[in-house]
């Protein structure tokens, strides 16, 4: 009788394993579908759904079937569902609510608490380690350890550098520039390093003596993660949330290692891997090298300085609402560039409107959307897109300056940077060499722009007084809705 | 040393399929217009919500208050990255979806 309850739970065991296993696989198959879905247009919405779906898939299997290595089901299941409905309220009432030009600092804040949650595995696991240590398994200088630390590291640094990297997005922190920065964050890194050896060089020490200096290796790393991104600028935040992405993906990968669990692994991996390719695609984007993004820093360039003294003499002619409206209202071609400045003052529809007015006197309207343009790459398209502009008509920069000598007008709205020809005739500018649209190569070309303010990359721009252009002040929304009735009364 | 590489033997299968992953995420990714790098982005980050997996099983065996603490608070933050992720991503992609319509 005995026997057969033994065999009994042998089988129950493995069936309730293998289940999980192949929970596993299959959400690691809809993960890799989904991310390919996700890149392709017309599949995107189905495969976030589809990884979705695994992701919960995952989440089930693992509270109904996973069994530690003693045979243990997971225990405090009112808890954990709990934690899982607090998570759910706050985290789907803010992505539902939060506005669209606030998406990126909430894709920072989402990923600062895939870091966190890394992290605090890590500061649990380790003491665990005392059962494998007693039975003489390993001693310290081991794998286990090492992805513990690795995902204790890695985790902190990508949530303490989301954070910052939200507060400079939402504008609640600003700029910290010290080339002294340079050697702290050298220091901090060499010093985490530092702890990982010294750790892992303990031999067969009880786990638990060694926590205070755990605890004060996860400070540190918070420290790192702050100071790691407080140097970098706002216009290069995209770049530093990628990377803070690929971060926590390899975090989480750590934690798949520590329990042989293959959904974290590959979906940890994957993230990894595909979030470095996509910070290497956004700095080609912006003509830079990573080390350059991460150790530069915008606008320290002593060439920008003297361009800026330069231009500094010269004055930029104005235009009237009413003399541009006639403008626009005669020309055949009209293109709009919109930057983040628009989404600022929230006048996606309001261009949307003149767009429509202008298009239904034949006028032909497209949108040159700079591929870095807003607060991160393609985050101008959601936007266009959000205010229901034509999938067609938005054209990247390559295709906007093929299309440019038939301009007959330009509105720049609110964007600077992406329209500066210093990128491609000033050498000292910090934005030498990236891709701009060539606004000034169109018949004319109008500025909306609030004051003559630097941009988000802190440095003046010249095509402001080339003889084409006129500046027309004011927010954005105001001054399009002046063109519009200006427009309307001309019809 | 001897450690680390009877490590490497045991883990040989996991260490197989994170290379393979490695090449996957890379091919998977490199061919994705602009339009769509900010969603892929928030996507991609949903999915390393899969840490929450993690956090259910700490949390799943804690015993002691202090961990029971720790275990809980991470899969709240493992849920708000694995729900906000997802939502926001189709979000943002329920806007490219409207205009398919028109």
């Amino acid at each position: 009788m005995n026997e057969i309850i033994q065999i009994e739970k042998l089988i129950q065991f493995t069936l309730g394993d293998s289940i999980l296993e192949i929970i596993y696989i299959i959400a690691s198959v809809l993960f890799i579908f989904g991310l390919k879905m996700l890149s392709n247009p017309g599949t995107a919405r189905k495969g976030n759904l589809w990884a979705a779906f695994g992701m919960g898939l995952a989440i089930v299997g693992t509270i109904l079937f996973h069994k530690n290595s003693e045979g243990h089901g997971i225990g405090n299941i009112p808890w954990i569902l709990g934690a899982i409905v607090i998570g759910t309220v706050i985290g789907w009432g803010v992505a539902v609510k939060v506005k669209m030009t606030a998406m990126p600092q909430l894709v920072s804040l989402f990923n600062g608490m895939g870091g966190g949650a890394a992290a605090l595995i890590s500061l649990m696991e380790f003491p665990h380690l005392a059962a494998g240590l007693a039975d003489g398994t390993y001693n310290m200088f081991s794998g286990q350890v090492l992805a513990i630390l690795i995902g204790l590291m890695i985790g902190s640094v990508s949530f303490a550098g989301s954070m910052v990297a939200f507060g400079k997005l939402d504008e609640r922190i600003g700029d910290i520039r010290s080339p002294l920065i340079k050697y702290i964050n050298m220091f901090l890194l060499v010093v985490l390093i530092g702890f990982i050896v010294y750790i892992m060089s303990q031999g067969t020490v009880d786990p638990h003596s060694l926590m205070p200096v755990i605890i004060i290796m996860f400070v540190v790393a918070l420290i790192y993660g702050i100071s790691f991104v407080m140097p970098i600028g706002g216009a290069d935040m995209p770049v530093v949330i990628s990377l803070l992405n690929s971060f926590t993906g390899v975090a989480a990968a750590m934690g798949g290692f520590l329990y042989h669990n293959q959904a974290m692994l590959t979906g940890g991996i994957l993230v990894g891997s595909a979030g470095t390719i996509l910070t290497i695609l956004m700095c080609k984007a912006m003509n830079r090298s990573l080390t350059n993004v991460i150790i530069g820093g915008f606008g320290g360039g002593s060439g920008s300085g003297a361009a800026t003294g330069a231009v500094g003499d010269q004055v930029a002619k104005e235009v009237t609402a009413n003399d541009a409206a006639i403008q626009l209202y005669y020309s055949r071609s009209v293109m709009f560039v919109p930057g983040y400045g628009l989404a600022v003052a929230q006048a996606q529809k309001t261009v949307k409107e003149l767009d429509d007015l202008l298009s239904e006197n034949g006028v032909e309207v497209n949108y040159a959307v700079h591929s870095v343009a807003g607060r991160m790459p393609g985050h101008m398209n959601v936007l266009m897109a959000e205010a229901d502009v034509p999938y067609e008509k938005l054209l990247g920069e390559e295709e906007a300056n093929e299309r440019m000598k038939n301009v007959d007008v330009i509105i720049v709205v609110g964007a600077n940077d992406v329209v500066n020809p210093s990128a491609y005739d000033d050498p000292g500018s910090p934005i030498y060499g990236m891709p701009v649209i060539n606004a000034w190569e169109a018949k004319s070309v109008i500025i909306l722009k609030r004051s003559m303010n630097t941009g988000y990359a802190g440095i003046q721009n010249p095509l402001f007084f080339k003889p084409n252009a006129k500046m027309l002040f004011g927010d954005a929304k105001k001054t399009i809705h002046s063109l519009i009735t200006e427009v309307k009364s001309l019809g | 040393m001897e450690s680390i590489l009877s490590f490497i033997f045991e883990y040989k299968e996991l260490i197989f399929v994170i290379v393979l992953s490695i090449f996957l995420g890379i091919e998977v990714i490199s061919h994705v217009p602009t339009v769509l790098h900010t969603p892929l982005m928030s996507g991609a980050n949903a999915i390393h919500g899969v840490v929450i997996i993690g956090a259910i099983i700490v949390m799943g065996h804690a015993e002691t208050v202090s961990s029971m603490i720790l275990g809980f608070l991470a899969v709240v933050l493992g849920t708000l990255n694995v729900v906000g992720g997802f939502v926001v991503t189709d979000r943002m992609l329920d806007m490219f979806k409207k205009k398919d319509k028109k």
